[in-house]
């Protein structure tokens, strides 16, 4: 009963329904879209970085993040590795050995990270293997590198040339090596692109004079924005005075900063908008009171319990909110559902600034759940707020002076 | 029987620091089965007596009692209960939930009462039969004439099975026409099922079929014939 005699009173003025109906719609709709966007542009950053190369949670040595030496390397622990694997929500454990050293070609040379891989494991976690566009893969434990594509355009390599690496070992020795280029890769991330040469993680550690260690294990995990609980639970595993453990929020600081900025930034724009469509259905309300009164007298005079009466009238606002709530999400959902499984691609001057940034080009919508859930707690919390004058108006009352009103 | 007893009731409004003494001092006893009318001129206290009888508004002094119930004494949601239950009020004019059908409206008194679907299905079809509009269940009341909506107004104040009906001038706004049908339909249900009806009117048509005219002025009774 409540329910039906809301429904139908709400469309007892069809305009001023529609009107309010759509001001939450628009502002839900555009919420929702400006959300999955931001968010999903910025994870789809995070999700990059993290799965195509550095694992959503890190194990180093300790002081290993602060100074990246060799020296602050680690012995491999196949006991630590199985234990992480047995997790829930890890995908993969890739160990590495990472470190600087000069490329050279003969007539150029170049600062490069030495990325010391197992070719199994790493293209498991990675796919990297799918990177490679001239040559072929890495196979086990050969004397051969991979070297990223604009790298190998700089130093005037191809396949099958041989470059050069020199750069200090474990504990002071001397490192260098020679070794046959089996293929080029090229990644989203410019970055890796432009300064990355990978390698055996047999010959990285001879290279280096580091037999048995590692610099890193990375973690991959099914879902990336489970990375602190994760780490946390590994962290009660683990001697924390011979290791760190840190996810990726804590070694990408800069884009937690990112996200949290955006987060603010658009916090504020959001509140404003729903502020005024706060303002909007609350004049609706207040409108609709008003011209009611008399109607609510003669329910109170006849015996209707003011209860009842506030009830349907919080179902009415209730009803106005959610059929804006529902209609733009069921028309945003749509739109999202599409960028978030094809990505805009950003070109020209734009595409080149977010290169430079050492990310892919791309607009990608976030579809999570969460960014739905937080529009229909907005629009909840504007209902509440407008439904506060009727209910006090209800309370308040006197059939008498509410039927002398015309 | 006796249902309704008023006894030395006064009410006083206090409106920007100026009273008015709307009803000063009023006495009246109601049977089981009466059909009386209250008139008298416009501010003479007509309005304000019937919503004290309804328990709509509070005395500033004496106390009514219906079948033995002070209903100044119950507290505020058990008033509306009270009234829910034992009166049936129809009003000068927008009587009707205006998004409710005919046979909506009635039934809703019911729902209130929380009778039964089957009963309140029977129950509102029959009494818009005795009001003869069995025609017109599905209409809702802004396709109604004014005389038709007073018609299921009575109908549904009927349909909570009140023990007495609280009519003001509940043909102001009618032509004579429905006016006459109104009454002649008031008078049946009177007359058939003894239901007591008391109402307010200017109309001196309406007086002639009361069969006890009240007569106020200045919030005092003037005249009680009973005829
Ligand atoms: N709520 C109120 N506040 C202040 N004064 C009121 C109120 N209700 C009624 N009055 C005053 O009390 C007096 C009696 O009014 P009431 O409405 O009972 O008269 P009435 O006989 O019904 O008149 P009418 O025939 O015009 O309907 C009038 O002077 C009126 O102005
Ligand atoms: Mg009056």
């Amino acid at each position: 009963m409540i329910l039906k005699n809301a429904w139908r009173n709400i469309w007892r003025n069809k305009r001023r329904t529609l009107i309010t109906a759509s001001s939450v719609f628009f502002a839900v709709f555009f919420a929702l879209l400006m959300r999955s966007v931001q968010l999903g542009t910025l994870y789809k950053m995070v999700d990059d970085t993290v799965d195509a190369y550095s694992g959503a949670v890190q194990v180093h040595a300790k002081g290993y993040w602060d100074e990246k030496t060799v020296n602050n390397s680690f012995l491999r622990d196949a006991l630590m590795e199985s234990k992480i694997f047995e997790l829930v929500n890890v995908r993969a454990v890739v160990p590495r050995f990472e470190s600087f050293a000069l490329a050279s070609s003969g007539p150029k040379t170049k600062g490069v990270m030495v990325i010391g891989i197992d070719p199994d494991v790493e293209n498991a976690f990675s796919g990297i293997a799918k990177r490679v566009r001239l040559g072929d893969y890495l196979t086990d434990n050969e004397q051969a590198v991979l070297l990223g594509a604009d790298l190998a355009d700089y130093l005037g390599l191809q396949i099958n040339d041989t470059v050069v690496l020199l750069g200090q070992g474990y504990q002071g020795v001397s490192a260098a090596g020679k070794y046959q280029i089996k293929g080029l890769v090229k990644f989203p991330n410019p970055k890796i692109n432009k300064a990355m040469l990978f390698i055996p993680i047999g010959q990285a550690q001879m290279l280096y004079g580091a037999e048995n260690r590692l610099t890193s294990l990375n973690i991959g995990l099914h879902n990336n924005l489970l990375s602190i609980h994760l780490s946390n639970k590994i962290k009660q595993n683990t001697n924390l005075e011979m290791y760190e453990i840190m996810p990726w929020e804590e070694m990408m600081v800069e884009f937690v900063q990112m996200i949290k900025t955006k987060n603010v930034s658009s916090t504020f724009m959001l509140a404003l908008l729903y502020i005024i469509v706060g303002f909007g259905v609350l004049g609706t309300i207040i409108m609709m009171v008003s011209e009611r009164m008399r109607e609510f007298g003669i329910l109170v005079a006849m015996g209707m319990k003011k209860r009842l009466l506030a009830l349907i009238v919080i179902m009415e606002t209730v009803l106005i909110g959610f059929l804006g709530l529902i209609a733009g999400a069921i028309s945003s959902l749509p739109i999202i559902w599409y960028y978030a499984h094809n990505p805009i691609r950003i070109e020209g001057e734009m595409g080149q600034m977010y290169e430079e940034f050492g990310v892919e080009p791309v607009i990608k919508f976030m579809m999570e759940p969460t960014v739905f859930f937080n529009q229909t707690y907005v629009v909840l919390l504007i209902v509440l707020v407008s439904v506060i004058y009727p209910i006090a108006k209800i309370a308040s009352i006197n059939p008498v002076k509410a039927m002398r009103m015309n | 029987m006796e249902v309704i007893a008023i006894n030395n009731v006064y009410k006083t409004y206090v409106e920007s620091e100026i009273e008015v003494k709307a009803v000063r001092g009023v006495s009246l006893r109601f049977q089981q089965g009466e059909f009386a009318a209250i008139v008298g001129p416009s501010g003479s206290g007509k309005t304000t007596l019937l919503n004290l009888l309804g328990g709509l508004d509070t005395p500033t002094a004496g106390e009514i009692t219906i079948g033995g119930t002070h209903i100044h004494q119950l507290k505020p949601s058990k008033l509306i209960d009270f009234r829910r239950d034992n009166i049936g009020f129809v009003f000068q004019s927008y009587n009707l939930i205006p998004v409710l059908t005919a046979k909506e409206n009635i039934e809703f008194i019911m729902q209130l009462q929380k009778r039964a679907k089957k009963e309140r299905d029977q129950r509102s079809l029959e009494l818009l039969e005795a009001v003869g509009l069995a025609d017109r269940v599905n209409a809702r009341p802004a396709k109604l004439s004014g005389g038709q909506q007073q018609r299921v107004a009575v109908a549904r104040a009927l349909a909570s099975k009140p023990k007495f009906i609280l009519a003001d001038e509940p043909t102001a706004n009618l032509d004579s026409v429905s006016t006459e049908k109104l009454l002649d339909i008031m008078e049946k249900l009177n007359r058939e099922e003894n239901i007591t009806f008391i109402f307010s009117t200017h109309d001196t048509r309406v007086m002639k079929k009361a069969r006890r005219v009240i007569t106020l002025e200045d919030g005092l009774v003037l005249s009680d014939v009973i005829k």
